[in-house]
């Protein structure tokens, strides 16, 4: 069975080793830091530490880059209109157009945090399991109905999509080609209306199954991971650097 | 579309989104009987593929939210479902963040969960081409309500980003055509095939 997430989840051999809740609450914490950090220095430091740990567990920098290049449409254009609004003495001017130091200050500091902060998710949790995570959540107090919706879901996910790619076979087996038509939209509507009417069907199935087999709203969630030695030096030395950061900024 | 990343907001919009978003969750899992968990999380898994089909709009193309949709099919549990389907996009492929979930659960889950809420007894009355109809209204005016609450949360972080608003803005003109469009139709598609979908009773000529 193909998972979608699977392809995300990429082994990190070195990490794989800690407790999943140490690297949820470390991420947290490295993303905490990151947005109370105000020196633009200690969060450009931050930017080389974070890919040399990024590289140290294993990941490509093709992959790095691709995450860090990965950014929302309006993420752009506020980086590209605050240098343009910002009021404030000229960085640099082409014709009328003026970049404002205090703009373009704003927007480094924008640019660094979203990327440091998506280096974190990266590094600590996107090779985490959906499986791993939602055990780990449920370790970490998250209430039982949200992680059993949680793990639900991210197994029923790759179901959906072998559905919806079997949906878009039969689409192209009858040369069917997305353009901007009615068409289009009336084809895409009921594509999406069958998939909802499949699944619908399948939970149907699905809750008479687990009924017979005695399910009562509740499933165990057997817990195989203990956090050790490793976790606490991983821990104090996340802490250590994110201490260390957050004191040199204050000295700037 | 609607993915605020980490690194944006200010404390205080983060902290309220996430105030509000865990009271929207909380809500929403209380109207969740623990036997309604398999056919929410299968849904959630739905509306999470499907919003990965692109829509064509002229040369470019577009993502739907599928939250006004979300919110006639699963009511409130409308929220928990985009939470989670947030939480494993931020964590898995990097849309959105951690710390700005919250505020992107209020922007998503929030005017989808409203408008299908008013559009109610509408569509209980509608009949005919007005489903449909209805349908797109819920998808257009849900994706208003996200461009609104995105456009709020910028602006109640740091008046520098107010004149990026604008622009921002006309990026959901695409968006929330596409969107009224697709939720007509299938909306229109699951009150004939599907009523129970919607929350109707089935209809029993239909099987004749």
């Amino acid at each position: 069975m193909t998972n979608p997430f699977a392809e995300e989840a990429g082994a990190r051999p070195w990490l794989d080793v800690l407790d999943a809740r140490t690297r949820i609450v470390s991420a947290l914490a490295i993303v905490a830091a990151v947005l109370a950090i105000r020196s633009p220095l200690v969060l450009l430091a931050g930017l080389p530490a974070l890919i040399a740990l990024a590289l140290a567990c294993g990941l490509r920098l093709r992959d790095i880059a691709a995450r860090m290049a990965h950014a929302e449409g309006f993420v752009l254009v506020l980086l590209l209109m605050l240098p343009l609004t910002v009021p404030g003495p000229a960085f640099a001017a082409f014709g009328p157009v003026e970049f404002s130091q205090p703009g373009l200050d704003r927007a480094l500091k924008i640019l660094l945090r979203v990327n440091l902060s998506a280096l974190a998710v990266l590094i600590l949790l996107a090779g985490l399991e959906p499986i791993r995570f939602g055990h780990a959540l449920a370790g970490l107090g998250v209430p039982q109905k949200l992680t059993h919706l949680l793990l639900f879901s991210a197994r029923w996910a790759a179901l959906v999509r072998q559905e919806a790619l079997r949906l878009h076979d039969a689409l192209r087996a009858r040369a069917f080609r997305a353009s901007t038509s009615a068409h289009t939209l009336r084809t895409l509507g009921h594509f999406t209306g069958q998939l909802l009417v499949r699944a619908l069907e399948r939970a149907e199935r699905v809750d008479e199954a687990m009924r017979c087999r005695g399910f009562a709203g509740r499933f165990a969630l057997v817990a195989e991971e203990r956090p050790g030695a490793r976790d606490a030096v991983f821990a104090a030395a996340v802490a250590l650097c994110l201490l260390g950061a957050l004191v040199a900024d204050r000295l700037t | 579309m609607a993915h605020i990343p980490d690194g944006i907001l200010s404390l205080p919009v983060l902290a309220g989104g996430a105030a509000l978003a865990v009271g929207g969750v909380a809500l929403g899992l209380r109207k969740m009987d623990e036997a309604d968990i398999p056919k929410t999380a299968i849904l959630a898994s739905t509306f999470f593929v499907a919003s990965l089909v692109a829509i064509p709009v002229g040369p470019s193309s577009v993502h739907l939210l599928l939250s006004g949709l979300m919110g006639l099919v699963l009511g409130v549990r409308a929220i928990p479902a985009v939470f989670v389907g947030l939480l494993l996009q931020a964590v898995l492929f990097g849309f959105g963040g951690l710390t700005s979930l919250g505020v992107d659960v209020v922007d998503i889950a929030f005017p989808g969960v409203a408008a299908a809420l008013v559009a109610r007894p509408a569509l209980e009355r509608a009949q005919g081409w007005r489903v449909g109809a209805i349908g797109a209204a819920v998808g257009f005016v849900s994706v208003v309500g996200t461009a609104v609450c995105v456009s709020l949360a910028l602006a109640l972080s740091s008046a520098d980003f107010l004149p990026s608003l604008r622009v921002i803005a006309l990026t959901y003109v695409p968006l929330a055509l596409a969107e009224a469009a697709l939720t007509g139709v299938v909306v229109a598609y699951l009150r004939r095939v599907k009523p129970e979908a919607l929350g109707f009773a089935p209809q029993l000529e239909a099987a004749a």
